[in-house]
């Protein structure tokens, strides 16, 4: 799960991480507030969860129509009202309180377009207002899992500021990537050598350790598969700072970590959501016209590809988890019958731990209650297969059925055809 | 001798909840050597389907010779039930368990570097060596038939679906390996495949490998050098988007090595057959079994 940018600070600061002066805010009587408290000059940015806020498009929640999008996939200069203000990006400098206001109002409550949100863009629920920060020059710090050798990995830059990918991609030698044991940690000792290989100069080094203790700290104590500091910056006095901070936190703490306090529902598809709460495994909207639904994240993807090479499209990925109940078939059923865009709908379900007998009943009811329209192709195989395919027979509802996966993606494309 | 499993195998099952039960009776159905369960306070009393249920796995090792484990005890719970049966010196531990959470499996990672057993999982179907009738997971046994074929999957349900094909075209299996779908895992897909190379009971592999991380390159790198023995594989999410995470918390797309398309070249390079379609790994692993002229495999 990710959270945000002021949040992934708060949880940093409290464990040693220096970061500048700020906080969030939503109103424009508590930014009115803060940036006078700050003092000076402040910097404005917009709280979404998605990365390239700096290149981004702020567009207006007026007018959010599905046309909309599309034009402003192409420019979203050319859609006339819905820029906001004149200046571009999702983060913004500001001297004195009146800029500083104006930049609060452009962004707050409107959308930040960015490479990874897709045309409609992420809402910016709230606004993370600091103090700035004078930056001599820009590090990279993360941490994260490296599933290979089952360890975590410190991994620095001193080629900070930029998309890591790129970095990676055309200078390489510029990463270092240290393993850390996890029985020692990342003690700051360990930090202090990481920034004595950055050649950061001798007044920053015992800070920088700081930093570097303090993110494997906070990247254990929050159960973080990921935690990215980008930039830390040397500051025109020698100081060091987090700048840019991301957190991402695993989903299978929830049981002990505070994650509904930190999620922002705001941040996520609708759809998705629903998804989740019914206790579906995993739902995520693609562009084509073939529903799916599909037991297993691997099952799931093959019956996607099966259907690409039978010339169709999938309009999601929809794994459904372990189906030991009636309603979390006819719950899927009824997000997938959602979709505007779905002709067909494919039903590919292999029994292990689910029970494929629950499987029938469920798209039988579900079929009679929602009144599902379109055609339906259901392969069935597995626990309980026999009386699964017996339950189908007898409802008397219409659905095709397959034996076997290539014969069920053929029919399904011919179906949404 | 076949892999992982055999006839001396001796199942113990951690974790008699509701979902416990009823997957250790389908394997008792199977004719599995189940000999003891480990399950503290069970409400059950002493005893379940016959065998003796203990508080303890050292009991259950000490008293019933348990020498196999499989863990269906809750996330929350997962890490500790392996590194209690690691405790115990148990040589094979089987997690079920999905949702475990990513540092709990860097502790368990480290405890197991310095200790004998092996494991497989988490969050993976098990393992099944149809000719000794040993079921430690939760496939569905039916679709399974003894023969010469091995089987090694990330996903559980891929696993299904391929035993279902080979068997279809009358091609049996020796063992079937789901290694598990999340990051960090007890036992590598290449490492499977290397038991298999050496097992006198398997004569062909099916590798089913999907987009993230880079075991798939692992697996490459060994079938080039190693690997004595046809290996057809399928490579799943060959369509998915890039960036979007499709369940399996190990399908990630991260850099290239993370693609179905760098897979699927790294594999093809190295001499394994790819099947591009899910729904033809059955029809191509008939082929390359008739070309290789293997037909202990094919006749079974």
């Amino acid at each position: 799960m990710n959270i945000h940018e002021y949040q992934a600070k708060q949880l940093l600061r409290a464990r040693g991480v220096p970061v500048p002066q700020g906080d969030a805010v939503t109103t424009l009587r508590d930014a009115r507030r803060l940036v006078r408290e700050l003092g000076g000059g402040v910097v404005i940015k917009a709280q979404v969860h998605a990365g390239g806020r700096g290149k981004g498009r702020v567009v207006s929640t007026a007018g959010r129509t599905a046309a909309m999008y599309k034009r402003l996939e192409a420019d979203p200069e050319k859609v006339e009202g819905a820029v906001v203000g004149n200046r571009r990006g999702g983060v913004r400098l500001a001297d004195g309180m009146e800029e500083a206001l104006e930049e609060f109002r452009a962004l707050s409550n409107h959308f930040l377009v960015t490479h990874q949100t897709g045309p409609g863009g992420a809402k910016i629920s709230s606004v993370l207002i600091e103090q700035q920060t004078n930056i001599a020059s820009e590090y990279y710090a993360a941490v994260l899992i490296d599933g290979s050798i089952g360890k975590p990995v410190v991994v620095a830059s001193t080629e900070g500021g930029q998309s890591i990918e790129e970095v990676a991609a055309e200078n390489p030698r510029a990463i270092i990537r240290q393993p850390v044991d996890p029985e020692e940690g990342f003690p700051a000792f360990r930090g202090r050598q990481l920034a004595k290989r950055l050649r950061l100069p001798s007044s920053a080094i015992r800070p920088a350790g700081q930093l570097f203790a303090g993110l494997y700290q906070t990247f254990v104590e929050t159960d973080a598969t990921l935690a990215e500091i980008n930039p830390f910056v040397l500051t025109g006095d020698g100081g060091i700072i987090a700048v840019d901070a991301k957190l991402n936190i695993d989903d299978n703490a929830d049981f002990r970590q505070p994650l509904d306090e930190l999620r922002d529902l705001s941040q996520e598809e609708k759809m998705e959501i629903e998804a989740e709460r019914a206790g579906i495994g995993s739902y995520i909207k693609l562009d084509g016209n073939i529903g799916c639904m599909v037991n297993g994240a691997g099952l799931a993807m093959a019956t996607m590809d099966s259907i690409m090479l039978h010339g169709g499209e999938p309009a999601n990925f929809l794994d459904i988890g372990t189906v030991n109940r009636v309603e979390r078939v006819i719950a899927a059923l009824r997000i997938i019958q959602k979709d505007p865009d779905v002709k067909a709908i494919l039903i590919n379900i292999f029994g292990g731990l689910a029970r494929v007998d629950i499987v029938a009943e469920g798209v039988v009811e579900a079929v009679k209650k929602l009144r599902i329209k379109q055609p339906i192709v259901v392969r069935l195989n597995g626990s309980n297969v026999e009386e699964g395919r017996r339950i189908l027979l007898e409802s008397g509802i219409s659905v095709e059925s397959a034996e076997e996966l290539g014969e069920a993606s053929r029919l399904a494309v011919a179906a949404a055809r | 001798m076949s892999i992982l499993l055999n006839r001396r195998t001796r199942v113990m099952i951690q974790g008699l909840g509701t979902e416990g039960q009823n997957q250790i009776r389908r394997s008792l159905a199977y004719n599995t050597n189940v000999v003891a369960g480990v399950h503290p306070g069970f409400r059950g009393g002493n005893s379940f389907e016959g065998f003796p249920v203990f508080p303890t796995v050292q009991d259950a090792v000490r008293r019933a010779n348990a020498n196999c484990s499989i863990i269906y005890v809750p996330a929350p719970g997962a890490a500790d039930a392996i590194l209690e049966a690691a405790d115990a010196q148990v040589p094979l531990v089987i997690c079920i368990t999905e949702g475990v959470p990513i540092h709990d499996m860097v502790r368990v990672r480290q405890a197991l570097a310095s200790s004998k057993t092996r494991l497989i999982g988490p969050n993976c179907p098990g393992v099944i060596h149809p000719a000794s009738h040993c079921r430690v997971g939760i496939m569905p046994p039916d679709i399974f038939k003894a023969g010469r074929v091995g089987v090694v999957s990330r996903s559980g349900t891929l696993v299904y679906e391929a035993v279902d094909q080979l068997t279809r075209a009358g091609i049996g299996q020796s063992t079937c390996v789901g290694v598990g779908g999340d990051p960090i895992i007890g036992t590598q897909q290449v490492e499977a495949l290397r038991m298999f190379n050496s097992d006198p009971e398997t004569d062909a592999v099916v590798l089913i490998g999907e987009i993230g991380g880079t075991a798939e390159q692992a697996s490459a790198a060994f079938i080039k050098r190693r690997m004595n023995k046809p290996v057809v594989a399928f490579v799943a999410g060959a369509t998915a988007p890039p960036g979007r995470r499709m369940g399996h918390a190990g399908a990630i797309i991260e850099g290239k090595d993370g693609t179905a398309e760098a897979k699927l070249a790294a594999l093809e390079e190295a001499g394994a057959v790819i099947s591009r379609s899910p729904a033809e790994i059955g029809s191509t692993m008939a082929r390359v079994l008739q070309e290789r002229g293997l037909d202990a495999a094919l006749a079974d």
